[in-house]
């Protein structure tokens, strides 16, 4: 079976953001981390926009701007500031080594591939086969989340998780209705907005955004 | 028309109340903004009970009894918080625990708040549903952190990131939705239509949906509090000011349980299978569980009483799992209970530590000796969650239990030695506090009981006599479910 050129370019925009979520893993910097996560962005909306270009769904270039906008320009940007002055940029210290996660990463992709099989044969857009792949970028962003301890990076790993999610939902259906869509942006947009206040609440009382200090509550 | 009263009111009072800032009469004009909102509410709900289920918006909005009932009593839990938070919140900025500036934020987010799980209950379209439960919490992230404390913060921070990796998981749920949808309905916005969705959910692909729908009652089932999703909760509650643990507990918990019925329905219609309840009965029965032992453990009051929710919504979650018309009535009725009493308790509870300075609950004594319309209310919300007639909720626990009896025997037992566990735990912690001795000289000011009393006089009603019109209401209600 022969591909179309455009869909040859999405698959290799997805391949791209499958190999972006496992050198997210393994970067140990944050600012490195954020660097890559405007590249996932970017990836993301570059394949969007190829998609509603190639099968004519005009709904797709407003979400391929809303991405470049948010997530190629202005979080990375918020980011580095915060990164700047609050001045996190060590070292980030994973609970787990990197081989180690890396190895549970391959295992994810395999898993997710499985799981997605049977709902991508189902589905009627051209880009199906890359469902596996958005949803082993949701997992592996989730893997992130649970093997980082600073706070930066989880957020980092959620907003990767997000990308993931909204890939999905463009490869299985053309992307979600436009009203949702903006909803879900204004959400995120809001939601690091608070994450930025919070980030200086949490510095101010701690002098760290290292979660480890954060683990008074817990059941005795 | 109402409708968008009920959503406009304290969307406009959110954005009005961060203009207004500390200028004086902030808390009136808070609770004024609630009273509102109120009133539209019940509008809205003689409306429903007159005309029947209502389509408006072209299509935005769809109201039926299920979430008319809702929408009545979070406006009602709202407005009667907005007044408990009056005189308590001043209280604590005469401690110097807060200042303008935050109290600022916390009646603009209180309004949001508001606003955005009445956004939730009233929308029509899943995604909107999504997106609104998301703001709902985004509202309240910097409310729990509001003290600043290093506890608060964490609890914040936990709040966030659990509640957010669960929305997201929802957010995939309902991508398969859509996904499913899409193929019946075609594309574009009227496939994430509720209303469109109920009536073609025979045709949805079973597979997708039964994936779909576990993604959603994991997602949503977070901010539930189900075991074994419920880390955030019992922080949140206790960490964040007490305002804020009578809505989150009272109402949030209520909202979330409505967005994982609505997607039930779905898939019920959808694989003609018990697959939804099951596993809605499972998470439920564990959360029962689990919670009544947690409980035992506790030492502060206000994380006890979280637990406690979590094992009320546990219950709620089983009712509606067994499904039918008797377990769904008695799911509702126990919804209600919940948020009347819970939120009744937290009022109690807010006020007895704030005198004592502490939450612990070997620091609180004689209650009964300081002030006893305090101790009173305390000591009788206390008997009313735990289900001593005639109180409204033994009548909702016992329905739900009889009906376990004959439709799943075997869970039974679980149901009531978790309750008698929780009985024994509670009623023992909270016995002293109210009874014991103390040295602490009489509370200098009268305490804002009015709403806890309200709300206890509510539930003893409910549970000695059920208007036939709300009975009915109620009935209709279950009848959607699936009953």
């Amino acid at each position: 079976m022969s591909l179309s050129y455009p869909l040859q370019v999405v698959n290799l925009l997805a391949a791209l953001l499958l190999l972006i979520s496992f050198a997210m893993l393994s970067q140990r910097r944050v600012v490195g981390l954020i660097t890559l996560f405007a590249w996932q962005g970017a990836a993301l909306a570059a394949s969007t926009a190829i998609i509603a270009w190639s099968t004519g769904q005009h709904h797709l270039y407003y979400s391929a701007a809303l991405t470049l906008i948010l997530k190629v320009i202005a979080m990375p940007w918020f980011f580095y500031r915060i990164v700047r002055q609050l001045d996190v940029n060590r070292e980030v210290e994973s609970m787990l080594n990197i081989p180690t996660t890396m190895l549970i990463g391959i295992v994810l992709v395999i898993f997710s591939f499985n799981l997605a099989l049977p709902i991508s044969q189902m589905a009627g857009t051209v880009m199906r086969s890359t469902l596996g792949i958005a949803m082993a970028c949701v997992l592996l962003a989730f893997l992130m989340m649970i093997t980082r301890r600073k706070a930066i990076t989880q957020v980092i790993g959620f907003l990767a998780m997000e990308n993931g999610l909204f890939f999905a939902a463009t490869s299985a259906t053309y992307g979600m209705p436009l009203v949702v869509e903006l909803g879900v942006a204004l959400d995120v947009l809001v939601g690091v907005f608070v994450l930025g206040i919070f980030f200086f609440q949490i510095r101010e009382s701690f002098e760290s955004l290292d979660l480890k200090h954060m683990e008074k509550l817990r059941e005795k | 028309m109402e409708i968008y009263w009920v959503l406009g009111i304290p969307l406009a009072g959110g954005i009005f109340l961060a203009l207004w800032g500390n200028r004086g009469h902030a808390p009136e004009i808070n609770a004024l903004f609630s009273l509102a909102t109120l009133l539209a509410a019940a509008a809205l709900a003689a409306r429903i009970v007159a005309e029947g289920p209502l389509l408006v918006g072209q299509g935005w909005f769809f109201i039926d009894s299920f979430n008319v009932f809702l929408v009545a009593l979070t406006a009602l839990v709202a407005f009667t918080t907005a007044l408990f938070s009056r005189p308590y919140m001043r209280i604590e900025k005469e401690h110097g625990k807060l200042t303008d500036a935050r109290l600022r934020l916390y009646h603009s987010s209180y309004q949001v708040f508001i606003g955005m799980m009445l956004l939730a209950l009233t929308t029509n379209n899943m995604g909107i549903l999504w997106v609104s439960m998301e703001g709902a919490t985004l509202a309240t992230v910097l409310l729990v952190s509001l003290y600043r404390t290093p506890a608060s913060l964490e609890a914040a921070w936990k709040y966030f990131i659990l509640c957010g990796v669960g929305i997201a998981l929802a957010l995939f749920g309902t991508i398969l939705l859509y996904f499913a949808a899409e193929k019946v309905l075609g594309s574009g916005g009227t496939a994430l239509l509720w209303t469109q969705l109920n009536g073609v959910k025979a045709q949805l692909e079973p597979t997708v949906l039964q994936l779909a729908f576990v993604f959603l009652l994991v997602g949503y089932g977070t901010k539930v509090g189900l075991v074994p999703l419920h880390s955030w909760l019992p922080d949140a509650h206790a960490e964040g000011p007490t305002p804020v643990s009578a809505v989150l507990s009272g109402l949030l918990l209520n909202v979330a349980l409505y967005a994982v019925m609505r997607s039930k329905v779905l898939v019920d219609g959808a694989l003609g299978t018990d697959m939804a309840g099951n596993l809605m009965m499972g998470f439920g029965l564990l959360s029962v569980v689990v919670a009544a032992f947690l409980i035992k453990r506790q030492t502060d009051v206000k994380r006890m009483f979280a637990y406690s929710s979590i094992e009320h919504m546990g219950l709620i979650t089983f009712a509606f799992g067994m499904g039918g018309a008797v377990a769904s009535f008695a799911g509702l009725l126990h919804m209600t209970m919940h948020s009347l009493t819970k939120s009744a308790i937290f009022f109690a509870v807010g006020h007895a530590t704030q005198k004592a300075g502490t939450q612990l609950m070997d620091d609180i004594r004689g209650l009964i000796q300081t002030n006893p319309t305090l101790g009173w209310g305390l000591m009788l919300g206390t008997i009313a969650i735990l289900g001593v007639p005639p109180f409204g909720v033994f009548a909702s626990e016992f329905l739900i239990i009889t009906t376990a009896m004959h439709a799943h025997p075997w869970a039974t037992p679980f149901l009531l030695i978790a309750l008698g566990v929780a009985f024994a735990s509670i009623f023992g912690k909270v016995q002293p506090m109210v009874f014991g001795e103390t040295e602490l000289p009489k509370l200098p000011y009268q305490p804002a009981l009015t709403p806890v009393f309200l709300h206890l006089g509510l539930v003893l009603m409910l549970g000695l006599f059920i208007p036939p019109y709300l009975a009915t209401w109620y009935r209709q209600a279950a009848a959607l479910l699936g009953g």
